[in-house]
């Protein structure tokens, strides 16, 4: 493991910023803390980089723990959501600041500099101060910055939170290429789950100081294991029932009447009550009569009811489609059907979705 | 609405001319060949000036000044700067009341300072000279050095230590590669204010003069001789030219420290 937490608690006062978090993070990792705001992952990325000294708990980095090591002898680079540039010192003499302080010969650290500021795609500017320098362009100098004296980890907090939309997209998938060329190890801080979603090896998702779930994009978005992981990302509709059975497959009542087929995660047990979590996207309305669609066996779930809603966004519409005394769901379907094929208002349809897109959450 | 707007430039050019009338007097009669100060001048002269450098006395005294506002100056700049890092960086016990305590002497009238200090010395034993003079207009010119220089560190980016920690750099590095560089003209407009606090002051001054009289205590005292007036008024005329290049230093700085904002925040 590149960088863990063990335990790690942290207090603010009577507030419990960290709670008991553990999390290993592995070589070449790109590992994302995603929560909302005070949840904990800011505070956790500073206990990381030695900023904030942990109550309870223990720090490790390449095996060794470093709980006690001050920040500027831990060479974990960081970078600031506000860039934290030297306003100062020129481009050349910002990203040289580390060498500097290493004793790096001055023939080195001009290579170094260079090749730095080559990797994050802004050679040329190396007279430049700070102030003279767009938005994304100060970004990347302070991950020229974090990156030229070969730290073992680098920190990233909210680094894209201050640029624009189009220009965060391009640097999302510029710093991922980066980071997997370069084979090093990313721990970012960020409250946007797509950013998390799109960037990330893995994702440990926070809430109240808490790590809730900690997996790949996939699992997080698909299989969610709490209630609010699968609100916090992406869009949910929530059904609660009860187990009815809890074999390879796990059946679910739904408190208003309805029967719905899952995959059982390990420990769903039968009489268990849960939550039953569908993504819209999944989820398709059919006009056919019941006969006609196929049922859990054929590997579906199938539930009858009427459009109450829809709402055209352009790319697709969102139909909320009221499910008996179950609830209601969202449903977004595509706009390509013919005029007069598109499901209306009061239509009565059936809503169906594959057993496998079914996440079952106990929590 | 138009011919109402008249009253506001009225005001405007009274107040230039109440304010710098006093200084274009002086500064005329600095050059005036007669030695009574009326209307109309006899003719101009420099005669004043070259008896001036020559006064001995008088350029004594100013040695005495230049070296007693260098002196203070810089005790008030160091001390100043100190307790700025300190009140603005760290949290520590009884916080307000050391900025409480830092700030009170500019509410206290000169004069109660100067007795009071004199008393000090003396019940002390020690003898009154320019050092006491130093050491008195150390503790004036503290708080308006103090204020210069918390008002830059206020604004300054607590990122900026961290990153500078981040990449290996520890307390003192960060101190002398960042923190300095970024105050240092908030700390050079500290010390010229902090040394024309010195340099002006007259009233500790005169309570704690020993043998060796600053350049004010010196022109008092020479008021005493009408003679001596006009090589007073080309005194107060350098003086005031001195002055001036100090508050043009001053503004200039002031503009070097609004285009080198502490922090590059996002400008996105």
């Amino acid at each position: 493991m590149t960088a863990s937490l063990r335990a790690v608690t942290k207090r603010f006062g009577d507030q419990l910023a960290v709670d008991a978090v553990t999390l290993a993070i592995a070589p070449g990792e790109f590992f994302s803390l995603l929560g909302p705001s005070g949840c904990g992952k800011t505070t956790t990325l500073r206990i990381l980089a030695g900023f904030e000294a942990p109550d309870e708990g223990s720090v490790f980095l390449n095996g060794v723990e470093i709980t006690a090591r001050p920040a500027h002898r831990r060479e974990i680079g960081m970078v600031f959501q506000n860039y934290a540039l030297f306003p100062h010192l020129s481009v050349f003499e910002n990203v040289a600041f580390p060498l500097r302080l290493r004793r790096t010969r001055p023939e080195e650290i001009r290579q170094r500099v260079a090749q730095a500021l080559e990797m994050v795609r802004l050679p040329g500017l190396a007279g430049r101060m700070p102030a003279q320098l767009s938005g994304g362009q100060q970004q990347r100098v302070a991950l020229a910055r974090a990156l030229v004296f070969r730290p073992s980890v680098v920190l990233l907090d909210e680094p894209l939170g201050a640029l624009d939309l189009k220009l965060r997209k391009a640097m999302q998938l510029e710093l991922k290429t980066l980071q997997r060329e370069i084979g090093l190890t990313f721990v970012y801080v960020t409250h946007d789950q797509e950013e998390a979603l799109t960037m990330s090896d893995r994702i440990a998702v926070m809430d109240r100081g808490s790590v809730l779930q900690v997996a790949d994009p996939r699992t997080i978005y698909e299989r969610p294991t709490s209630r609010f992981v699968a609100d916090f990302i992406g869009v949910s509709n929530f059904l609660s029932g009860r187990v009815r059975e809890a074999g390879a497959k796990a059946v679910i009542e739904l408190d208003g009447g309805g029967v719905v087929w899952a995959e059982r995660p390990a420990g769903v047990t039968t009489g268990q009550t849960v939550t039953v979590a569908l993504r819209p996207e999944r989820l398709r309305l059919e006009r056919a009569p019941a006969e006609a669609i196929p049922g859990p066996e054929g590997g579906w779930n199938a539930l009858p009811g009427v459009i109450r809603e829809l709402v055209y966004t352009g790319s697709d519409t969102q139909y909320f489609v009221e499910l008996g005394p179950s609830g209601t769901v969202m449903v977004r379907g595509p706009n390509d059907a013919p005029p007069d094929l598109r499901p209306r208002r009061g239509d009565s349809v059936w809503v169906r979705w594959e057993v496998g897109s079914t996440a079952i959450l106990t929590a | 609405m138009r011919e109402r707007t008249w009253p506001l430039p009225t005001y405007y050019f009274t107040l230039l001319a109440l304010l710098y009338l006093p200084l274009v007097i002086l500064l005329v009669f600095a050059f005036n060949s007669g030695t009574i100060l009326v209307f109309p001048l006899k003719g101009l002269t420099l005669r004043w000036f070259h008896q001036l450098f020559a006064t001995e006395a008088l350029m004594r005294s100013l040695r005495n000044s230049l070296l007693v506002a260098a002196g203070s100056s810089v005790v008030a700049t160091v001390l100043a700067t100190c307790g700025a890092i300190a009140f603005v960086r760290f949290r520590f016990k009884g916080k307000g009341l050391f900025i409480t305590v830092a700030l009170l002497p500019l509410y206290v009238p000169f004069v109660v300072l100067g007795v009071s200090l004199l008393l000090l010395f003396s019940t002390l034993g020690i003898p009154r000279s320019l050092l006491t003079i130093g050491a008195a207009h150390s503790v004036v010119a503290l708080p308006y050095a103090l204020l210069i220089v918390t008002a830059r560190l206020v604004g300054f980016d607590p990122h900026l230590e961290e990153a500078a920690m981040s990449l290996g750099a520890n307390y003192a590095h960060t101190l002398r590669r960042v923190i300095l560089p970024l105050i240092a003209p908030a700390i050079v407009a500290a010390w010229l204010t902090a040394f024309t606090v010195s340099f002006d002051e007259f009233a500790i001054a005169n309570l704690l003069v020993g043998r060796e009289p600053t350049l004010p205590v010196y022109l008092y005292s020479q008021l005493r001789m009408t003679t001596r007036l006009p090589l007073v008024v080309a005194m107060a005329a350098l003086v005031m030219v001195g002055t001036l290049s100090i508050f043009v230093a001053l503004v200039w700085l002031r503009r070097v420290l609004a285009r080198t904002p502490v922090s590059a925040a996002a400008r996105a």
